[in-house]
């Protein structure tokens, strides 16, 4: 198996399992399964890895439930849950034995299996993106060949997980959350998707560690505007201030999720939170390098750009006011597209003007000062179309229809 | 036994089946909790009326008529979709094809490009 090369975390199971048989050439020694049994091991290591995976990554998310309340806090000149265990540790657990024996109340008219359906569905999503991020060296789910194709097929859901929320609540406020999350989420996927295409034009795979071993210097550098597009982008995608227009309480309640309570609305939780840390490890895997780094071990690299970046979307949570919807809408088309595009020939255009061809079937070459020459000029261009856009597309209130009178001198004494 | 390119699949899919069952067993451990009479059940008619500031709701609540702008938004998201998604595998081979391709999907990108400026003109990325 050629895979197993790749993948330690799988390869050190299977080979405890399965040992010699049948590929002798990998393990080198006598597994714990006779012969013959080498599917079972396959199984058995698969659900193995998940589980560990998956439960890793939910310690993750709850202890970046905390980290996010806690520095909200501080941002907002206050303490922050810090009364369950120490430091309020603990505050992520109390949340879930609540949510776990809350009532659970479907409201009269909703359909059932939709209602049920929708959270679930949320979740998945956000779980299925961690299929295909490298972790760290050789550790993995899968290295699909169509990693990224991958990832935007299954955030795509995402909208249509909204949408049930929204409609199987048989409620107005809901539904209007719906319809307007369905809007927003298929607006920014433009945009994001653009922004993508800048480093696929520069590692010419799919697979995401083909990508991170491409990155002969990260591609934040080279790709400054496609990392500006993404991360709005993905901030919008995920209903994240300052983008969290479908949930905006004083115009629509709560948005898609008005109707639901206990354990469900705890799912809906969860997503939202674990769409933060799958999104900031794809931008990661993306931009940052990935893994890479130097002296310390690749997970925790890894980790650390994660939480680095998840920081940052904390931060902007707590500095940014919300956009009105219409702001919103005319951001991702008038602003983001065009940027996105210009920034996707200009990166094929530089390729073309750096880059020499080699012989040997290798395409189109470039050397280590070729790229750095290459990010001076992107940054140039970014600065300039971001600046020049922003121009352009103004996005101020208009004016009034009737304007108030004008108070007298008298008056305003 | 399967392809290695298959088993990658097949990792994918044991993946994608203890997915469903991390959150599916949270909601099972929360109905285990109303069994055992841990988590409270005590129904009443008004718990179960639609949420509505306090008012009763007045007419059709799920199928409503609603704007058309969510349409505009959506035709334009298909005609972009599908833009990137012929971007991607030029991307991915655009290291092998050179300036040729460059031309022709500039000359591609720039008809649909007209097409946003169109519908900009006529006010259609505007919310009214």
């Amino acid at each position: 198996m050629a895979f197993l090369e790749g993948n330690a975390l799988f390869r050190n199971l299977y080979c405890l399992l399965a040992g010699n048989s049948g590929n002798a050439q990998h393990c080198g020694r006598d597994g714990l399964l006779p012969a013959g049994w080498e599917w079972l091991a396959f199984a058995l290591v698969g659900f193995a890895i998940t589980f560990l995976l998956l439960s890793a990554f939910l310690l993750l998310t709850m202890f970046y439930t905390y980290l996010e309340r806690r520095l909200l806090g501080r941002f907002q000149g206050r303490i922050g849950p810090n009364r369950a265990g120490p430091f309020g540790l603990l505050q992520p657990v109390a949340d879930a034995i609540k949510l776990l024996t809350k009532e659970s109340i479907v409201p009269q008219g909703a359909d059932w299996l939709l209602y049920n359906l929708a959270p679930l569905m949320m979740v998945v999503v956000m779980f299925m993106v961690l299929a295909v991020i490298p972790f760290g060296k050789h550790t993995f789910i899968a290295d699909l060949n169509v990693g990224v194709l991958f990832i935007i097929a299954v955030t795509s859901v995402n909208a249509l997980a909204v949408f049930m929320a929204g409609i199987a609540s048989g409620n107005r406020y809901a539904l209007f959350g719906g319809m307007r999350a369905v809007a927003q989420l298929i607006s920014y996927e433009v945009p994001m998707v653009l922004s993508i295409v800048g480093v696929l034009l520069l590692a010419g795979s799919l697979s995401l560690v083909e990508i991170v071993e491409a990155q002969v210097i990260p591609f934040f550098l080279l790709q400054p505007l496609g990392l500006f597009i993404f991360v709005v982008s993905a901030s919008a995608e995920m209903n994240r201030p300052p983008f969290d227009q479908l949930e905006a309480e004083s115009e629509i309640v709560a948005g898609y999720h008005t109707e639901y309570g206990g354990m469900k609305f705890g799912l809906f939780y969860l997503a939202e939170y674990a769409a933060v840390l799958t999104t900031s490890g794809v931008i990661a895997t993306l931009f940052l390098d990935g893994w890479e780094g130097p002296l310390l071990p690749s997970h925790v690299w890894f980790l650390m750009k994660v939480f680095f970046l998840a920081f940052i979307f904390i931060w902007v949570r707590a500095t940014l006011p919300r956009v009105r919807i219409d702001q919103t809408m005319a951001f991702a088309w008038k602003f983001l597209l065009p940027l996105g595009i210009i920034n996707v020939f200009m990166t094929a255009a530089e390729l073309l003007l750096f880059g020499h061809e080699e012989a040997g079937g290798q395409g189109i070459v470039l050397s280590t000062a070729d790229l750095w020459l290459m990010s001076v000029v992107n940054f140039a261009v970014a600065v300039v179309g971001i600046g020049a856009f922003s121009r352009l597309v103004s996005l101020r209130t208009p004016a009034l229809p009737v304007s108030a009178p004008k108070p007298s001198a008298a008056e305003v004494v | 036994m399967f392809d290695d390119y298959f088993r990658q699949y097949a990792l994918i899919a044991i993946f994608a089946g203890g997915a469903v069952l991390i959150p599916l067993s949270m909601l099972l451990i929360s109905w285990v909790a109303s069994v055992v009479r841990i988590r409270p059940h005590k129904p009443n008619p008004v718990k179960y009326e639609l949420y509505e500031c306090g008012v009763q709701p007045i007419g059709p609540t799920r199928w409503m008529q609603f704007n058309f702008r969510y349409y505009m938004y959506a035709l334009l998201f298909v005609v972009f979709d599908v833009e990137t998604v012929f971007l991607y595998p030029w991307a991915i081979r655009f290291q092998h094809l050179g300036l040729f391709a460059f031309v022709e999907m500039l000359i591609f990108v720039l008809i649909l490009l007209i097409g946003l400026a169109y519908a900009w003109r006529k006010r259609a990325l505007e919310w009214e």
